[in-house]
């Protein structure tokens, strides 16, 4: 059976082979320039004794409209790949007719889908792979530079993850082929169905992989925030200096777990307009003052004051994901993906064994 | 003879409405069947259950002594041809010799690769781009070098054009002859099946109302043509299938073991047509035959 189903796939296997071709020749030209941006950028910000998260690196915005394209096409593959690979796979067969000539030659249909999906899916991951290989390297001076891999528009559309939703995405289109019997509804469904799963497992589901990490800071190293709103001032807490970890929230709260009241606020802050009652409002309502960035010089004593006095009775509350938890969290994902496609595929075999007769 | 296929009160279901119910039907090795019938008898659907592509809802029925499509020995027993003759149409004729050949392991490659040389089909052709005759043949060779014990055609010549159909049919019976395998072809058009066919099955409404060899069929009936009179005054061995009146006269079609002496009726042989459509019309008679009383009450 896999002779004939790689004869069946062999023409859009050409295709997707001459898209990814395509696209590592202008990942190739275009990917050394990003190079020399990071390493010019990295040069000027040692040469101002900035490192780490605080040399703003202009490869960040270098080749904007390439960057979105690359990610773009990463983004955008799996559901290609699910809408012509995956619903036609068997709807197209029943729509033409042509299982009637497949399923009465001496192999069961068991066989015939295992094959089929076997084979295809197996060219999906792999092209998935290659592409993500490809824009991984390519935007590898972006990544290190912004120092956030959790972001979604970075965790998901490198490394690891591609090649789980390129399965999901082909299972998925195949299932609805054989469960629309038509390809033009399964491949509306297998985008929509695409999209939903990855909207729900980015939001919902990955934060929930592992349970963060729960880390106290001082208000004196985190810096706060202070926002004067309509109902008073308010706290914000400053998310920590950690590059590559995803921050999931950030609290100032004291040993009761309770935040400060507008009152603490005005009590320990005496000095700063708008809080306290010696200046006017900073702004027309809201204004937003922070020991983490630059301060007008007016401000910097007001302000060290209070924290100081904040920082005797609240703490800084972070949950986050640590840097290191990059790789288990895309392993995580990625075959949460391939086991959803799994089951999928295996509800598309029993159906087309049982329910097609 | 051991029968090729047996059904007892065979039934297909989509929801709600029956598009086979009830269908009891042995069909004996060694002939070549044909399976005449109105559309919507439930011919396809018989032929979609007996190679496996469509289980039953309701009775049972074996092909060659074993449920349809039971494993992979059983699917390379049995050899189909779908209505339309579907192939890949991207695929090109070498392509789906290949394919028959992978998927087959009784193939035999010799016999697919002289029928395609019998019938100038270029191994390069893609098989969108054959005739419909060409595309039929395709489909027969695929059928036929699996090497099957029983052959199933589903209207394998309903959509070609004369000559294409006389073609195929003589195709069909030189594979007859040369391997001497079972065949059960379906149509609507009798004269077709009359050309090859040795046995005829006449199935109406799913129910079947002829099932024998086509000499015995043609040998038993007579047409009968005399004075008007009433059938029931007949002979108890003569079973009328078919009548019609005139004010003077009456025209029977009987079937009857024995010759017909009643100097009254005038006796001729009947094509095999004329058998069917009297054994479809008795079919559907009942109904046509209260519409008629009706027709005549004050």
């Amino acid at each position: 059976m896999i002779p004939v189903a790689w004869r069946q796939f062999r023409s859009q296997a050409a295709v997707a082979t001459a898209a990814l071709v395509a696209v590592a020749v202008a990942l190739a030209v275009t990917g050394p320039h990003l190079v020399d941006v990071y390493r010019a950028g990295l040069a000027a910000c040692r040469a101002q004794g900035t490192t780490g998260s605080n040399c703003s690196n202009p490869v960040a915005g270098a080749d904007r409209g390439l960057q979105v394209a690359v990610l773009a096409v990463v983004l955008v593959a799996p559901a290609l790949v699910g809408m012509f690979w995956g619903a036609p796979l068997v709807a197209r067969e029943l729509e033409s007719g042509t299982y009637r000539l497949a399923w009465t030659q001496s192999v069961t249909r068991r066989r015939w889908m295992l094959g089929k999906l076997g084979v295809v899916a197996l060219g999906a991951m792999a092209g998935a792979g290659l592409l993500s290989l490809m824009a991984t390297w390519w935007s590898s001076p972006v990544v290190t530079a912004a120092q956030n891999r959790f972001s979604p528009g970075q965790f998901g559309l490198l490394d690891l993850v591609p090649v789980g939703y390129a399965a999901f995405a082909f299972s998925l289109g195949a299932a609805t082929g054989v469960l629309f019997r038509r390809t033009l509804p399964a491949m509306a469904v297998t985008l929509a169905g695409f999209v939903a799963a990855r909207l729900a497992v980015t939001y919902w589901l990955r934060p929930h992989f592992m349970a963060p990490v729960r880390e106290v800071l001082p208000l004196q190293d985190a810096g706060i925030g202070l926002v004067v709103g309509p109902g008073g001032p308010t706290v914000v807490g400053q998310a920590p200096p950690l590059p590559n970890a995803w921050v999931v929230s950030t609290t100032v709260q004291d040993a009761a777990g309770r935040a400060p009241t507008a009152a603490d606020l005005r009590h320990a802050c005496p000095d700063l307009p708008g809080i306290g009652t010696a200046g006017p409002p900073a702004g027309p309502g809201v204004g937003h003052v922070s020991a983490a960035v630059p301060v007008p010089g007016g401000l910097k004593a007001p302000l060290q004051q209070c924290v100081a006095t904040l920082g005797a009775r609240f703490h800084d509350v972070a949950l986050y994901q640590p840097a290191d938890r990059y790789w288990p969290f895309q392993w995580f994902e990625t075959l949460t993906f391939v086991a959803a496609a799994v089951l999928l595929a295996g509800a598309a075999v029993w159906w087309v064994r049982h329910r097609m007769r | 003879m051991t029968a090729v296929l047996a059904a007892r009160g065979l039934g297909k279901r989509y929801g709600r409405r029956w598009a086979l119910q009830d269908c009891t039907l042995d069909i004996p090795a060694g002939h070549v069947v044909g399976l005449v019938g109105p559309n919507g008898a439930g011919k396809s659907t018989l032929l979609h259950v007996a190679v496996g592509l469509l289980a039953p809802s309701a009775g049972s029925i074996e092909v060659l002594g074993r449920p349809p499509a039971a494993d992979a020995a059983q699917l390379s027993r049995v050899g189909f041809v779908a209505q339309d003759a579907p192939v890949y149409s991207r695929l090109t004729v070498a392509d789906h010799l290949r394919f028959g050949a992978r998927l087959n392991p009784t193939w035999d490659p010799a016999l697919a690769r002289r029928r395609t040389e019998d019938l100038d089909l270029d191994p390069r052709q893609h098989a969108g781009s054959l005739s419909g005759g060409q595309r039929a043949q395709l489909a027969l060779t695929l059928a036929i070098a699996k090497r099957p014990e029983f052959l199933v055609l589903d209207e394998p010549v309903a959509s070609l054009d004369p000559l294409a159909r006389r073609q195929f049919l003589q195709s069909l019976m030189e594979i007859v002859a040369e391997q001497g395998v079972s065949v059960l072809l379906s149509s609507h058009l009798v004269a077709d099946l009359e050309r090859v066919c040795d046995y005829l099955v006449v199935l109406v409404a799913s129910h079947v109302q002829v099932a024998e060899e086509v000499d015995t069929l043609l040998g038993a009936h007579r047409r009968l043509t005399g004075p008007r009179r009433d059938p029931a005054s007949l002979p108890g061995d003569i079973e009328v299938v078919e009548e019609s009146h005139t004010e003077r006269q009456s025209t029977l079609l009987v079937r009857t073991d024995g010759p017909v002496l009643d100097p009254a009726w005038t006796v001729e042989e009947v094509g095999l047509e004329d058998v069917v459509l009297a054994y479809m019309g008795r079919a559907v008679a009942p109904a046509r035959g209260r519409r008629a009383r009706l027709g005549v009450a004050p």
